[in-house]
C-alpha cells in the first residue's frame, strides 16, 4: 500500500479545503487523497459534509478555501439521490449511456456485474430502491472510470444485500483498477473493504486504518460505544472471510 | 386548389410544430412551463419594440424574451423569492408594459387580437424563411446540446460530475427557447405558444418509452395539431393560434386510450 502510493499519482489531492455558505463553514480542512486500486471511505453523521466533500472532490462545488487537485476526467459518480421525473421517459439502457456514448458489451458487463441485468428494459421509475441503486453503480463503472465516488450506495438495499454490495465494490476496484471514494453514514458494513477511513463531522475527526479509527476516542464520542462495540465484533466475523473457503460466517 | 396564405402557413405552421417537438419536451422535462410562458408574455413587449424601433418583429422579441431570461437569472441572486414568484412578476410586469407603451404611443397601429392569438393571414414569405432557417439552426444547436442537457435534466450534480458543462448547456437552452417564441409568435400568438410547446409533448409522453421516441411522437402531434387546426380554422373562419390548441388537445385526450408501458407487469 505504502509503495503503491509512493510510485502513483494521487487521483484526487485535498488539501486543507473548505466551502463556506449562508455563514458558515459546511466542512472546513478536509485533507485526502485517493489513489488507484484503494477505497477511501467518509464516514459521519448526517450534515457532517460528507456529501459537501465528495462534490468539492466532483468540481460541483468550488473550494472557499485549500486546494482540490482532480488529475483525471473519467469520473463515475453515484449520487445520493436522484430523483427521475415520470415525465422523462427513461429506461435503464437509456440511462447507461446518459453521459457518454457506451458499447453494448460495457453496458451488459457492469449490469451482469451488479446483478441487474433482467433490468435492462424497464422504466427507471418502476425499480425499487435496491434495484435503482444497483442501475446506478453500473452505470457509474460501466464506462471503467478512473475514479469513483459512491455517496451512500447502499441505500434502500436490504441487509444481505449490503454486505454483498460492499463486496462488489471491493471487487470493482481491483477489476477496473480505480480509485473510490465512497460515503457512508456505517462504518460497520464497509470496515471489510475500505483501506483509509475519515471520520467527518464538519471537520476531520480521525483518520486512518478501519480498525484504527474504530479504536480512536472521537469516532467513539461521535457514534458512541454502541457502534465501536458492533464493529469489533464485526472486525471478528470479517477474520473469518479470510479462511480458504471465504465465506462469511454469521 | 388553396390559396397562397393558406399553403404559406401550413408551410411555416409545420415548421413551427418541428422545432416545438423537441424544445418542447425539453420544457415539459425540466417543469419549464412557466418559465416559457413568461417568456412569451414578454413577446408583447418585443413586438411593440420593434414597431416603435422599425426593426424586424421576431429580431425585437428574440432580444427582449432573452433579456427576461437573464433578467430572471439576476433577480434569482439578489432574492431569495422562489421561482414561480419572479416568473409571475417578470411575465405580468413585461405584458403589462407592453400593453402602457401601445396604448401611449397612439400612432403605432397593432391587431392586438392577432398578436395575442396568432394570425394566419400574416404569415409572409420572409416568415416562412424566418422560421425554417431559424428553426433548422436551432434544431442544429439542440442537437449539439442534446447529450449534455438532457443528462442535466436528469441529474445536475451528475452531469457535472461526470464533464458533461450542464451550465453551459441550461444557458443555450434558454436561448433556444427565446428563438423558437420569436420565430412562432406571429403565427400562434403570444398567449398560446406555451400550448403548443406543451401539449403535444404531453400527449407524447403517454405512449413513449424513450426521450427520443417522445421526441418523435410529439413532432408528430404537434404537425397533426397544425394542419388539421390550420384547415379548421378556414372552414369555420376561427383565429388559427387557438384552433391549433384545440385540435392538439383533442389529440392528447386520445392518447389517455393508448397508454403504452404504464401498467406492465415485472417478474421480481
Amino acid at each position: 500500500m505504502q509503495s503503491n502510493k509512493k510510485n502513483n499519482k494521487p487521483l484526487v489531492k485535498m488539501e486543507n479545503a473548505g466551502v463556506f455558505s449562508d455563514g458558515r463553514w459546511l466542512v472546513r480542512g478536509v485533507s485526502l487523497q485517493i489513489y488507484r486500486n484503494s477505497i477511501v471511505t467518509l464516514i459521519g453523521p448526517n450534515g457532517s459534509g460528507k456529501t459537501t466533500t465528495g462534490k468539492l472532490i466532483l468540481n460541483i462545488l468550488k473550494a472557499d478555501e485549500g486546494k482540490v487537485l482532480l488529475s483525471t476526467h473519467r469520473i463515475g459518480y453515484v449520487p445520493q439521490k436522484i430523483n427521475i421525473d415520470w415525465t422523462v421517459p427513461l429506461r435503464v439502457s437509456d440511462f447507461m449511456g446518459l453521459t457518454g456514448r457506451i458499447s453494448q458489451s460495457k453496458i451488459n458487463e457492469a449490469l451482469s456485474l451488479t446483478g441487474v441485468e433482467h433490468l435492462y428494459n424497464n422504466n427507471l421509475t418502476n425499480l425499487s430502491g435496491g434495484e435503482f441503486q444497483r442501475v446506478s453503480l453500473a452505470r457509474a463503472i460501466a464506462k471503467k472510470p478512473d475514479l469513483l465516488i459512491l455517496d451512500e450506495p447502499v441505500q434502500g438495499v436490504d441487509f444481505n444485500g449490503e454486505i454483498k454490495l460492499y463486496d462488489l465494490i471491493k471487487q470493482i476496484s481491483e477489476e477496473i483498477n480505480c480509485g473510490i471514494l465512497l460515503i457512508s453514514h456505517d462504518l460497520n458494513f464497509v470496515m471489510s473493504s475500505t483501506d483509509h477511513v475519515i471520520c467527518l463531522n464538519g471537520h476531520v475527526c480521525c483518520s486512518g486504518s478501519p480498525q484504527d479509527v474504530a479504536k480512536n476516542a472521537s469516532y467513539i464520542e461521535l457514534f458512541g460505544e454502541q457502534a465501536a462495540t458492533t464493529l469489533s465484533l464485526y472486525s471478528h466475523k470479517h477474520d473469518h472471510t479470510h479462511n480458504p473457503d471465504r465465506s462469511i460466517s454469521k | 386548389m388553396f390559396d397562397d396564405f393558406f399553403v404559406r402557413a401550413l408551410i411555416a405552421g409545420i415548421g413551427i410544430a418541428i422545432i416545438a417537438g423537441p424544445i418542447g419536451c425539453f420544457v415539459v422535462w425540466r417543469r419549464l412551463a412557466y418559465y416559457g410562458d413568461t417568456l412569451a408574455h414578454s413577446g408583447l413587449l418585443g413586438v411593440t419594440l420593434g414597431f416603435i424601433l422599425g426593426i424586424n418583429m421576431s429580431l425585437s422579441v428574440f432580444i427582449i424574451s432573452t433579456t427576461i431570461a437573464f433578467l430572471l437569472l439576476l433577480l434569482q441572486k439578489k432574492t431569495k423569492l422562489t421561482g414561480d414568484a419572479l416568473l409571475g412578476l417578470l411575465a405580468h410586469s413585461s405584458l403589462a408594459i407592453g400593453l402602457v407603451i401601445i396604448a401611449i404611443a397612439s400612432s403605432i397601429r397593432i391587431d392586438l387580437m392577432g398578436l395575442l392569438f396568432g394570425d394566419i393571414l400574416s404569415v409572409s414569405n420572409n416568415d416562412i424563411i424566418l422560421i425554417w432557417g431559424g428553426g433548422v439552426a436551432i434544431l442544429i444547436v439542440l442537437f449539439v446540446i442534446w447529450k449534455s442537457l438532457f443528462a442535466a435534466t436528469v441529474n445536475y450534480d451528475l452531469a457535472k460530475a461526470e464533464g458533461m458543462n450542464p451550465d453551459r448547456s441550461n444557458y443555450i437552452f434558454t436561448i433556444l427557447i427565446a428563438g423558437v417564441i420569436a420565430i412562432s409568435i406571429k403565427m400562434i400568438g403570444v398567449l398560446l405558444i406555451t400550448g403548443l410547446l406543451l401539449i403535444p409533448p404531453a400527449m407524447s409522453r403517454n405512449f413513449s418509452l424513450s426521450p427520443k421516441e417522445m421526441v418523435v411522437f410529439s413532432i408528430i402531434g404537434g404537425v397533426i395539431s397544425v394542419i388539421f387546426g390550420l384547415f379548421g380554422s378556414l372552414e369555420f373562419n376561427t383565429p388559427s393560434g387557438p384552433s391549433i390548441i384545440v385540435v392538439s388537445l383533442m389529440l392528447f385526450f386520445l392518447s389517455l386510450f393508448f397508454r403504452r408501458g404504464h401498467n406492465s407487469i415485472r417478474l421480481k
